[in-house]
């Protein structure tokens, strides 16, 4: 409340803050974005024969091999285990697949950035917004294996769409800094790669977080993504809403990192045009 | 005396060239323990100053590596000058280098409203434009077809008209009119003719003294980062020939 406060006094002074910028701009280049947006997601399935079911049937195929995996070799004592899985597999799937084309983003439209002028952070929020696309379709498929595992939907439900806000936003802020990172060092792309399977394995995708140690299990209260997915299970398996403290603190990490990555981004974008 | 649209005011853009362009953490730091970071700093713009008043086509020529196009790059903002100012009132459609915005795999059709949003342009107008644009193109039937079976000459065809079609405030152009073949550029010639009439304010670079003639009504001659000459175009244009 009080930093809308403070924006909305700057906004009568005349002082336009970058907040409020990148705000207008958003409403100014939505064409553009949109277009973007089509396009990547256009071309990601071009010239294959399912198209934009593959959206729909990876989540439930990498779960079903997850399952079988899991449920013969390691026997995890969790209910629900199919639904568990997969929500966990449909969140992470989002996270690397965003990052990942975020990262490239400024990168793989150096064509258009060394020619035309748009605003640059709109090529890693077009990354993530086609990706976001991607994960609500393979919603479907997550409902279907949670009614398949008997749980029946509840208003809980409804408060989904706020935790896959806060992943977005989360998302976005990693992909800004990844994107920025990576015009600089493009060692930053294989990096990448290892730093997010290190990730997955540290985040209770296919096992329960109580089977970790206890010289580990601190990692877990660092890890945004632990606290989304959590959010997303309370919601979806249990039916019920999570503690408030949890909202604040997915907001909380959600913005942060945002933040984070907008300012680094800022304060390289001018220098971008130089090394691309 | 008529609006400015274009101040450029004492603008200086350096380069650093490195020896080696580092690309990666690793060689970043070993070349820095090894003190060898040294970079040689290359001027292409200096202390530049000019202004552009609306509805004018101001020409630019210059040798190759004169400074032309990092000119054109700085007013149109994708490069920010390493110091002073430039300040621009209306939209910009550069057109540097024509279909940079493309993408191979989609139609064009959807090229046109990609291309379109890239430069700027609403949904609104570009879907009222859209016909105007496929009959300049002559592109007729193939304009449903993806980019990539298209010939060179058809991308240039698209590319121009997606940008000529339009009704900038200013306009930037970088030796374009050498798309296509002879009939398409005429074509394309007096479209820009009809738009520096309708009050658009344009910014050439052209190697063809013929067309800075024809076209400009000032001229500014860059050599090796300054301003050589400006003036009436006749008169920069017949000491740059000599």
């Amino acid at each position: 409340m009080l930093s809308i406060g403070l924006v909305w006094l700057r906004w009568k002074k005349g002082k336009h803050s970058y907040v409020v910028n990148s705000l207008v701009a958003v409403k100014r280049y939505q064409f553009l974005i949109r277009q973007l947006v089509s396009r990547d997601f256009k071309s990601k399935y071009k010239r294959s024969v399912l198209g934009v079911f593959w959206s729909f049937l990876n989540p439930l195929l990498t779960m079903a091999v997850q399952y079988i995996v899991f449920s013969n070799l390691f026997r995890f004592d969790v209910p629900h285990y199919q639904a568990y899985l997969i929500i966990g597999i449909v969140f992470f799937n989002f996270f690397s697949e965003s990052t990942g084309m975020a990262l490239g983003s400024i990168i793989g439209n150096a064509g258009l950035i060394t020619k035309v002028y748009v605003p640059k952070y709109i090529y890693p929020l077009t990354r993530v917004l086609s990706s976001l696309i991607n994960l609500v379709i393979s919603l479907i498929p997550l409902l279907l294996v949670t009614i398949f595992s008997g749980i029946f939907p509840t208003k809980a439900y409804l408060l989904v769409p706020f935790v896959l806000a806060c992943l977005a936003v989360f998302c976005l802020g990693i992909g800004m800094l990844l994107a920025a990172a990576m015009v600089f060092f493009r060692d930053i792309q294989f990096l990448w790669g290892v730093l997010s399977m290190i990730w997955m394995y540290l985040t209770p995708i296919f096992y329960p977080a109580s089977i970790l140690p206890e010289n580990v299990a601190w990692v877990l209260n660092l890890n945004p993504l632990y606290y989304f997915i959590t959010f997303a299970r309370t919601c979806f398996i249990e039916g019920i809403s999570p503690e408030p403290i949890v909202y604040v603190q997915c907001a909380l990490m959600a913005l942060g990192t945002l933040l984070v990555g907008a300012l680094v981004f800022r304060r390289t974008q001018d220098r971008f045009v130089l090394y691309l | 005396m008529s609006k400015m649209v274009i101040e450029v005011n004492d603008v200086t853009m350096r380069f650093r060239m490195n020896n080696d362009r580092i690309m990666s953490l690793k060689e970043f730091v070993t070349t820095a323990l090894r003190g060898k970071l040294e970079c040689n700093e290359f001027v292409a713009l200096d202390h530049i100053s000019f202004h552009v008043e609306e509805g004018e086509t101001l020409g630019l020529v210059g040798r190759n590596g004169a400074g032309k196009s990092t000119m054109l790059k700085v007013i149109s903002g994708i490069l920010k000058p390493t110091e002073g100012k430039v300040v621009t009132k209306g939209n910009i459609v550069p057109m540097l280098e024509l279909g940079s915005g493309f993408d191979f795999d989609l139609t064009g059709r959807e090229n046109i409203f990609l291309n379109g949003a890239i430069l700027g342009y609403s949904e609104e107008f570009l879907k009222k434009k859209y016909e105007e644009i496929v009959a300049f193109s002559e592109l007729g039937q193939f304009i449903e077809i993806p980019i990539r079976n298209y010939s060179s000459g058809m991308l240039a065809r698209l590319a121009f008209s997606v940008a000529a079609m339009v009704h900038p405030e200013i306009l930037i152009v970088d030796e374009i009119l050498s798309v296509g073949d002879a009939a398409f550029q005429e074509k394309s010639r007096k479209r820009m003719l009809e738009l520096m009439s309708g009050g658009t304010t344009v910014l050439f670079v052209s190697h063809s003294i013929e067309q800075i003639r024809e076209m400009c009504s000032r001229v500014i001659w860059l050599e090796q980062g300054h301003i050589k000459m400006m003036g009436k175009a006749d008169d920069v244009c017949n000491s740059y020939t000599i």
